[in-house]
């Protein structure tokens, strides 16, 4: 099947514009702007199912609904900071297939009344931004962006803006904090993006893949959409493998798919032919799932992997084999978030704190059992009460991890 | 001297970005200015753009301190951050940064004797499919490298270095 989203692996070139052009890009937006009004434009995206593609899995069509029509001006904001750890798939959307995610974020812009769009990168993506500089200078030069689109009213001009290292900025409300000059640290909501975003106006925030959705939706429309995946994940998925995997990497796969199709058939199996001894769906924020064949016989959408006990969030599948154990997984996806706890709030910060010098002691053998009870219980203590989810995604591994492979633990504590 | 003066092309190419009234915005891109020059931000840089964009020079420095990509101390010419996170860690991204260490003679965090590199472990840098992989970050920006090996890494050293004779 012809990909939906990584078309440069069908087209090469696609990242040129005449290229692009040929092969039916810039007509969904120019239909939308010369033949649909913005709320038709909305309408189709809320039929067609789609659901955002950066954790959350909100309707994107509603979230484009919700924005306050009584304040202006209106901005929209691509979340490009993909720092997930184990997550790939904005970058190679981004360096590939550019001109298709700046079509969609264009296309958001019009069915919302934005005049100005924000592409927010995180800062290593220094190469990335400068390119999607020159390609945003070539639709301007070629009339699809800039003033009068099309012969009408409507103007809209794309910038980009470099995050500068931090992970929580991918947090929507830490983001637009970012953009605005100031440390990223999340807001207290309600107020939420769609009434009170960057300046204090009706911003709609969406991640790079989902924006990357749209130019084919309003072009094939909602049915065609819906007619791929399940009923309560319509559409593609780009899934980023990676881990003990024989050949990681980015696949786009409509949802519904097994967990075994992409290790086993995209993936190549596990190096040297070893067992799937666990599965993080959603990357270092994931749960942990034990693995067995009922699990890689699971169809990957949002609803069904819940039933596994995990998200599947951006669908940043790490695969871990048996060789691997898990007090050494959750040493290292605690390292990260102790280093990327923004400070706002106490039981995060203290929280991350604790859990990285207990988890330490365990890892190098330093602990006894009730080491091991005192992390579990420190972790459910900052559940539900943290500011923003990453206090959250935090205690996920830790959690499963204690208590989906006790003997993991078991074998590295002091009698 | 003043940003203003040095690259007037570049800071207001970077302002007309944000609305007139938000020129607070610009502060992140006009840090990245200063450190492509310097290496790293220093007080009077600070100064500078605090006054530039009507902030306290405290808020400029807040920001420094929060991003990790801002540095207010010289290193090294280029910062090699090797990515040990977890996708990578699966990959033999830390027996990639020990063997590095042991062939550059120094320790993680450490600048080579020539102050050329220093050596840093980072967090998931987005390519977790082609570990062993790391950013250089120097004066042409940030670069990335991947798949790569040590012997591989010990060649782009040596062009660095080499690069770095012919300027002088
Ligand atoms: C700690 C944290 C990190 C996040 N990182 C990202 C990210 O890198 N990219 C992203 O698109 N969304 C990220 N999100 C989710 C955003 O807050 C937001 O929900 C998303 O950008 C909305 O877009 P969508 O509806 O298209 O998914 C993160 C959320 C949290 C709490
Ligand atoms: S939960 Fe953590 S990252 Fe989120 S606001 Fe609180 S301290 Fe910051
Ligand atoms: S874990 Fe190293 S790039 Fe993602």
């Amino acid at each position: 099947m012809a990909h939906v989203l990584l078309r440069h692996r069908d087209i090469p070139d696609i990242n040129k514009l005449d290229v692009y052009k040929k092969n039916g890009g810039i007509d969904a937006f120019k239909k939308s702007v010369t033949k649909m009004q913005p709320n038709e434009v909305t309408d189709v995206v809320k039929n067609s199912g789609l659901r955002g593609r950066g954790g959350a899995g909100f309707p994107t069509g509603m979230k484009w609904s919700f924005i306050d029509n009584k304040n202006w001006p209106h901005y929209v904001v691509a979340n490009a900071d993909e720092s997930e750890p184990g997550t790939f798939k904005d970058r190679e959307i981004m360096e590939s297939n550019p001109f298709q995610f700046l079509e969609g974020l264009a296309i958001a812009s019009y069915a919302v009344g934005a005049t100005a769009a924000y592409v927010y990168l995180r800062g290593e993506f220094w190469q990335v931004a400068a390119f999607l500089d020159e390609k945003i200078a070539e639709m301007e030069k070629a009339g699809y962006l800039g003033d009068n689109l099309f012969g009408t009213e409507y103007s809209l001009k794309i910038f980009t803006h470099l995050g500068a290292g931090a992970y929580i900025c991918g947090e929507e409300t830490a983001l637009l904090e970012s953009i605005e000059g100031k440390r990223g640290q999340p807001r207290v909501r309600p107020p939420f993006p769609p009434s009170f975003g960057l300046y204090g106006k009706p911003t709609i925030i969406n991640n790079v893949e989902t924006f990357t959705n749209v130019p084919p939706i309003i072009t094939n429309g909602a049915d065609w959409y819906k007619s791929m995946g399940t009923a309560d994940s319509a559409g593609v998925k780009l899934f980023s493998l990676s881990g003990r995997v024989r050949r990681p990497g980015n696949y786009e796969l409509p949802f519904g798919k097994t967990f075994r199709e992409l290790i086993y058939e995209c993936g190549g199996g596990v190096q040297e032919g070893r067992p799937v001894k666990a599965i993080m769906p959603a990357g270092a924020s994931s749960s942990l799932i034990v693995v067995d064949d009922k699990v890689l016989d699971t169809p990957m959408d949002y609803a069904t992997v819940r039933t596994l006990g995990a998200d599947l969030g951006s669908a940043s599948v790490i695969v871990i084999d048996d060789t691997v154990s898990v007090d050494w997984i959750i040493n290292k996806t605690i390292h990260f978030f102790k280093h990327e706890s923004c400070g706002k709030c106490t039981p995060c910060r203290e929280g991350n704190y604790w859990m990285q010098t207990i988890t330490h002691r365990i890892h190098s053998g330093e602990g006894k059992q009730e080491v091991v009870d005192l992390l579990l219980y420190v972790a459910k203590q900052m559940q539900g009460i943290c500011l923003c989810a990453l206090g959250e995604f935090a205690t996920m591994a830790v959690v499963t991890g204690i208590e989906r492979f006790p003997q993991d633990f078991k074998k590295v504590v002091k009698a | 001297m003043s940003l203003e003066k040095t690259h007037p092309k570049e800071v207001k190419q970077i302002l007309s970005k944000y609305p007139p009234e938000q020129k607070r915005s610009a502060v992140m891109p006009l840090l990245y200015l200063v450190q492509r020059e310097e290496g790293y931000v220093n007080k009077a840089a600070m100064q500078d753009i605090a006054q530039m964009l009507d902030i306290t020079e405290t808020e400029v420095a807040s920001i420094v301190g929060f991003y990790t990509l801002y540095h207010d101390e010289k290193a090294g010419k280029y910062r090699m951050q090797v990515c040990t996170d977890l996708p990578c860690a699966l990959r033999g991204a830390d027996e990639f940064l020990n063997n590095l260490c042991g062939n550059l003679g120094i320790k993680v965090g450490e600048t080579t004797a020539d102050g050329l590199v220093t050596l840093e472990g980072v967090m998931c840098l987005a390519a977790c499919d082609k570990a062993p992989m790391f950013q250089t970050q120097g004066p042409d920006g940030i670069k990335y490298h991947e798949n790569m090996t040590v012997d591989r890494t010990l060649e782009l050293i040596e062009a660095l270095k080499q690069a770095d004779r012919e300027v002088k």
